[in-house]
């Protein structure tokens, strides 16, 4: 069993490492999309799919790890000459460090945030938790839309040092995996596991199902938070317009098609999802079939991904890997 | 006494469940609560266990108030339930299941799960086993890893006491155990129950409409109709008493 775990994990570490220095850079630029939205995916998976708190705000803690991570990079210099709309604040001026420093730092503000909001969210359940929740998104990119002293309102932030390779986000992708399955096979992750299948009986066991709650959601808003700074350092340039509700909607697929509370699924939807995008890319363009010109079509792509993602999900109701993680499938063959 | 209830009234709305209520429930003692349909056992239950609180009066656990304290913090005082519609985790084994029971005596923290520190693992194999014991006693230790949910009804029913007795209570709270099972089964059930009761050194207090099961487990009851009280005493009594018969059968004598 821990041989298998162990030789997973070796087998990551070195595809993370030959692809850095084999594969062409469009490759990893792809690697580096599926990373980061493994990460926001796998965190998002822990509030939504372990303990069953159907939230929909990651767009607002990615949002804010990104803002965060920008702020830490951008020289002080860079910044007096980018804020065009308003003069940016002392605080704002002050924030430098180097990139994991402001990395740990997006995580952390991200999930004091999820600290004080867990106190009004978990007051309500299910579906009036959603709605709470995606409101919280919206505040947040109104908030940088408006505040041109620290976000530089709708004109975004533009130079953004590129730190982030594939070493930082498949490494930072394979921590993420590993701690969310510690939590998951913990006395921590068995009480998530309770509240989501029945939260009343969860309290007669005992558990302090607030508690448990909000751990999973600082845990799910701290790692959300570092996703955002590592996609803000990957694209150099970060808006308000890139954390809409969209956003959300992109990873709740990916833990939808790899099965709620499945972390390994959650990677596997991850790749199908951002891959299976670019992949389906040749669709856009003029295509021969059998010498018949059939002129170009853009948005072909996405008409067929969601025909794909359609039928996927009708054959596997719920999810590819339903709640099982991939340990499970050798611990049911011995 | 273990459990003392002082003058519980509920009020919902202008519905009196439970109307000035007072009983005692001695250490040891296996106390029977029956009465027809809606005359309030359940909801009584849900006082004890905090769900509901009471408009009136005062619930004592070893002569410790529990007005005000959240149901977490009760179960945490020595007060396990179970449900009268079981109420399983169904996504999880069983093992699981009892484990969750154990979720407070597991001594490690948050950091400490995600590090896999020391004490991680001695409280996992220490509790493992503890549950492996308690699924033992019941006789389910075979379907330790088996999904909780796909389990037969009266299997699950001991998973749901199992998973209660694992929280270390001294008091114990069945709604309705024998409720849907076979006779083989409710006898079974009954043996199990009064051996826990002896090695646990618990004290039990229990709804049930089965008379056969309350005959044999108890040694008082308590016979509740509309929300009050009509008789307490020996189960053997209960049953000729004429208040009993009347709220049970109806009243012949008078109509």
């Amino acid at each position: 069993m821990k041989a298998i775990k162990i030789a997973f994990l070796v087998v990551a570490v070195v595809f993370v490492w030959f692809a850095q220095n084999h594969f062409d850079p469009y490759a990893v630029s792809i690697l580096n999309n599926i990373a980061i939205f493994a990460i926001l995916a796998l965190s998002y998976n822990l509030i939504n799919g372990v303990a069953g708190q159907f939230s929909l705000e990651p767009n607002g803690f990615v949002a804010i790890g990104a803002y965060v991570t920008a702020l830490f990079l951008i020289p002080a210099a860079t910044k007096i000459d980018m804020f065009a709309l308003d003069a940016p604040s002392a605080g704002v001026l002050a924030m430098h460090t180097s990139f994991l420093p402001a990395l740990i730092m997006s995580g952390v503000v991200a999930s004091i945030l999820a600290f004080i909001l867990s106190i009004p969210v978990f007051r309500v359940r299910g579906d009036y938790l959603a709605i709470v929740t995606l409101g919280f998104g919206f505040i947040i990119r109104i908030f940088a839309m408006n505040q041109p002293t620290y976000t530089n309102g709708a004109l975004g932030l533009n130079d953004i040092p590129e730190k982030a390779n594939l070493y930082w986000t498949g490494f930072i992708t394979i921590v993420t995996f590993v701690i969310m399955l510690n939590i998951i096979y913990s006395k921590y992750g068995r009480a998530m596991k309770a509240v989501r299948d029945d939260e009343d009986a969860a309290i007669a066991m005992g558990i302090n199902t607030f508690w448990i709650k909000t751990y999973a959601f600082m845990t799910s808003a701290f790692f959300e938070g570092v996703g955002g700074g590592l996609m803000a350092s990957m694209l150099t340039t970060i808006a308000p317009d890139q954390f809409t509700f969209l956003l959300t909607f992109q990873l709740l697929i990916i833990i939808v098609l790899g099965g709620l509370g499945s972390m390994s699924g959650t990677i596997l939807g991850a790749v199908l999802v951002m891959g299976g995008t670019e992949w389906l890319r040749f669709l856009d363009q003029n295509m021969d079939i059998f010498g018949y010109n059939t002129g170009a079509h853009p948005g072909l792509r996405m008409v067929v991904f969601s025909i794909l993602l359609i039928v996927l999900m009708l054959f596997a109701r719920r999810g590819l890997f339903g709640n099982k993680e991939l340990v499970d499938v050798f611990r049911r063959s011995k | 006494m273990v459990l003392e209830l002082q003058n519980i009234t509920m009020q919902f709305g202008g519905v009196k469940a439970i109307d000035d209520l007072s009983f005692g429930v001695k250490t040891g003692e296996i106390y029977g609560l029956i009465g027809p349909n809606g005359a309030g056992k359940t909801t009584l239950f849900n006082i004890v266990t905090g769900n509901y609180t009471q408009t009136k009066g005062k619930v004592a656990f070893n002569h410790e108030e529990l007005s005000g304290l959240k149901p977490n913090m009760i179960v945490q005082r020595g007060i396990a339930r179970t449900f009268q519609n079981i109420r399983l985790f169904k996504s999880m084994s069983v093992l699981d299941n009892v484990l969750i029971g154990f979720h407070n005596q597991a001594n490690y923290t948050y950091l400490e799960s995600i590090l896999r520190l020391p004490r991680y693992f001695l409280y996992e194999k220490k509790l493992k086993s503890d549950a492996m014991n308690i699924l033992e006693r019941f006789g389910i230790a075979d379907h330790a890893q088996t999904n909780a949910a796909s389990l037969s009804y009266g299997n699950q029913r001991k998973v749901e006491i199992a998973r209660a007795l694992a929280t270390n209570p001294k008091l114990l709270l069945l709604d309705e155990p024998a409720a849907g099972m076979n006779p083989n089964e409710t006898a079974d059930l009954s043996q199990i129950i009064q051996n826990i009761k002896d090695e646990y050194g618990l004290t039990i207090l229990l709804i049930e409409h089965d008379m056969k099961f309350v005959n044999n487990m108890c040694d008082k009851v308590l016979v509740l109709d509309y929300g009050e009280e009509i008789f307490e005493g020996r189960p053997c009594d209960a049953i000729v008493d004429e208040k009993v018969v009347a709220a049970y059968l109806g009243d012949f004598k008078h109509a």
